[in-house]
């Protein structure tokens, strides 16, 4: 078994879930003989031909609204939306359609479609590449919101994504597509939706986050150990539905919570869990509830970028703040 | 262009050659117009085969009877607050009801909201249209159409979906057909010219009607767009558009069943312009005497479909006054039940906004279907 990047545990998930299900079909722009821009699809078109793989005209309308009518007729639709910022003019058909197509006929119909977005900072994409709107989404009744931060998260949640009876949206930091690489077992195993995963334990804070922050959080985790602070790391993964309950449990231990995002501040997924801990686990805390996340501005260009995004040094000193309380 | 910066293109991928020849001719294109049966009641052209057999142009005209009556009657349950708003197919029949009776039973429809006529003959019923309206998602859990998609609000929205739909078919080399109508305020939308483009781009199995019945709300079909004709969209698109007289049964059942046939042996997309008139307001809330004349609106009124198929029935003599009597009778009375059976059907209970959101609930819900049971049976 070779170590791979989280782009490459994409294609295999892909390839593994067209393997063993003929209904899987991958398309979007780009996605065909080119491999896609961010090549998560390469090589597929080859091994599973240009009907189950191809590509769409530039209309990312079209690419959310056929995946309805694909998922409604049977099929599993794996659309990729090139970049986040393109995702926005599929919202409607997401609103609209997919996420309550099962609740509006009452369960005749059902939409189990996986919508693919790359999305977030830190490659120095051009405007409009690098935005995190995951809070648009989970907003969303009826939506699943999944972000792996790994690849063999990518790997596992994908497959369970594509698998998933509802509509899910499923966005890829862009950041980790390449920056780190795992053992990934090609062995068909998905890894359940819904749940938060426990990627460090601790006992003096609980960092919670998804995506690409996990890099930081981990880092953050691993400096404050070197100060005697045990932080325990929590990986959201499912943004929607949340799994408050792994977030609970590990504040009830240690009693501080710092929530880490790239998104913008103001309603974001942060603001959610942050008012959850105050409605459930209030008792649990010692200190204010923190949370280290994007500005709400616009996403800089790209020189400006990593003053933006939250840095491990705001981390350490929001755990030091909940240390202080 | 001159000749010398013309380039022979010749793709890997592709089978579309740019040769200079292609480059040097223009490119024509035009748009028929097809009718048959006229305001009159007159054939004013050659009658297709269904059209010789009596019985099929009288199940066409009874069902265009019964929508009309039904909406009637569902206009006036919402005057009496008995239904919420609702939107008439009056002076529209005839499109649903050929759409209905050409497509075969496993092709897939995805309506606006004016096609009644046509959910009614594949199995949607008059008790469905009035629970959706009525405010009860049962309406749309049809029970004797398991394929077509329900009505439609966002305009334009259900032209991609519909798009996808014929994309399955395709690739699973099935023999069946997508019907999607929009209608004209529908081919302003982003929605519309994707979906058609795409449905070019591939071939699908898949028809479009554009019921154009000359209003968009208030917006009037020439301040909608400077095209002569919607139908000339097709053409953009890469595959057929015709206009067709669309109060006129036969041919647009005659146009919709060769477009149907068309698709399904794999020759791709045509595009139906169907020319009509909105008889009846936008919707109930809506009230088109501030927008649109009461003249012009009479004078529409002369080329309504039933009148010009009933006087064309009672000249070939297959029809009489006993036949309308009893069709009016029968109708009423079919009506008549679907409104008590809508009237007695009870409100979805308030924990159904639940429980098909997801296939199973998520544990982060359980909380609030407790509230939702809670408050419903708490509120004073």
């Amino acid at each position: 078994m070779s170590e791979i990047t989280l782009v490459d545990a994409v294609n295999m998930g892909l390839a593994s879930e067209m393997e063993a299900d003929p209904n899987v079909v991958v398309f979007g722009e780009d996605v065909g003989v080119n491999g896609g821009v961010f090549r998560a699809t390469a090589n597929l078109q080859k091994r599973f031909g240009s009907q189950r793989v191809f590509d769409t005209p530039l209309s990312e309308t079209l690419i959310a609204g056929m995946s309805v009518g694909m998922a409604v007729e049977g099929l599993k639709p794996v659309a990729e939306i090139q970049f986040m910022g393109f995702v926005y003019s599929a919202i409607d058909q997401l609103i609209n359609h997919a996420s309550r197509i099962r609740n509006r006929t009452r369960g005749r119909l059902s939409c189990p479609m996986v919508l693919r977005v790359p999305f977030g900072g830190g490659i120095h994409a051009p405007e409009h590449h690098s935005e995190s709107t995951e809070a648009i989404f989970a907003h969303i009744p009826g939506l699943r919101v999944v972000i792996p931060s790994s690849p063999s998260r990518a790997y596992g949640l994908l497959l369970a994504a594509i698998r998933d009876p509802d509509p899910v949206i499923f966005m890829e930091p862009i950041r980790v597509y390449r920056l780190v690489k795992q053992e990934v077992a090609d062995n068909g195993e998905a890894q359940p939706l819904d749940v938060c995963f426990l990627l460090r334990e601790g006992t003096d804070v609980t960092l919670v986050s998804w995506g690409a922050m996990i890099q930081e959080a981990m880092t953050a985790a691993e400096k404050l150990a070197e100060s005697g602070v045990n932080a325990e790391v929590i990986d959201v993964a499912t943004i929607k539905p949340l799994d408050m309950q792994t977030i609970l449990d590990s504040v009830a231990k240690t009693g501080r919570c710092v929530i880490v995002h790239e998104a913008a501040r103001t309603c974001g997924v942060g603001a959610e869990i942050a008012a959850q801990l105050s409605e459930q686990g209030l008792m649990s805390l010692f200190a204010a509830v923190e949370r280290v996340t994007g500005y709400d501005t616009v996403m800089p260009l790209f020189n400006l970028e990593k003053e933006y995004m939250p840095g491990v040094d705001r981390i350490i000193t929001a755990v030091k703040r909940t240390l202080e309380g | 262009m001159t000749s010398q910066n013309v380039k022979i293109v010749k793709k890997k991928h592709t089978a579309f050659v740019l040769d200079q020849q292609q480059v040097r001719s223009s490119v024509h294109f035009k748009i028929l117009f097809h009718q048959i049966l006229n305001a009159d009641g007159l054939i004013v052209d050659n009658l297709p085969e269904f059209a010789r057999q009596s019985e099929q142009l009288i199940a066409l005209y009874r069902v265009m009877v019964k929508t009309r009556l039904f909406d009637e009657k569902a206009v006036s349950l919402q005057r009496r607050g008995q239904l919420g708003t609702y939107a008439s197919s009056l002076g529209q029949e005839a499109i649903g009801a050929a759409i209905g009776s050409a497509m075969a039973e496993d092709d897939v429809l995805f309506p606006g909201y004016r096609e009644y006529a046509a959910q009614f003959l594949r199995g949607v019923t008059m008790t469905d249209i009035l629970l959706y309206w009525g405010g009860n998602e049962q309406g749309m859990n049809f029970k004797w159409q398991q394929y077509d998609f329900p009505i439609c609000v966002p305009i334009a929205s259900q032209a991609p979906q519909a798009v996808g739909a014929a994309y399955a078919m395709k690739l699973r080399d099935e023999n069946r057909v997508v019907v999607c109508v929009v209608g004209d305020g529908a081919t302003s939308k982003g929605d519309f010219y994707e979906a058609i483009n795409a449905a070019g781009t591939w071939g699908l199995p898949i028809v479009f009607i554009i019921n154009n019945n000359g209003w968009a709300i208030s917006m009037p079909r020439e301040a909608q767009t400077r095209a002569k004709t919607l139908a000339q969209k097709a053409i953009a698109a890469g595959f057929p558009g015709e206009q067709v007289d669309g109060n006129d049964v036969i041919i647009l059942k005659h146009r919709i069943g060769q477009a149907l046939s068309k698709a399904r042996c794999g020759a791709g997309p045509t595009l139906i312009e169907a020319l009509t008139y909105r008889l009846c307001d936008h919707t109930t809330a809506d009230a088109a005497s501030r927008y649109r004349s009461e003249h012009e609106l009479k004078e529409q009124w002369q080329y309504e479909p039933l009148r010009r198929l009933k006087s064309y029935l009672h000249k070939i003599g297959c029809w009489s006054d006993l036949d309308e009597q009893n069709l009016l009778a029968s109708c009423h009375e079919q009506i008549e039940k679907a409104v008590n059976q809508y009237l007695d059907t009870p409100s979805q209970p308030p924990e159904s906004m639940f429980d098909y959101l997801y296939q199973s609930i998520p544990a982060s819900l359980k909380e609030q279907r407790k509230s939702v049971i809670h408050w419903s049976k708490n509120s004073v």
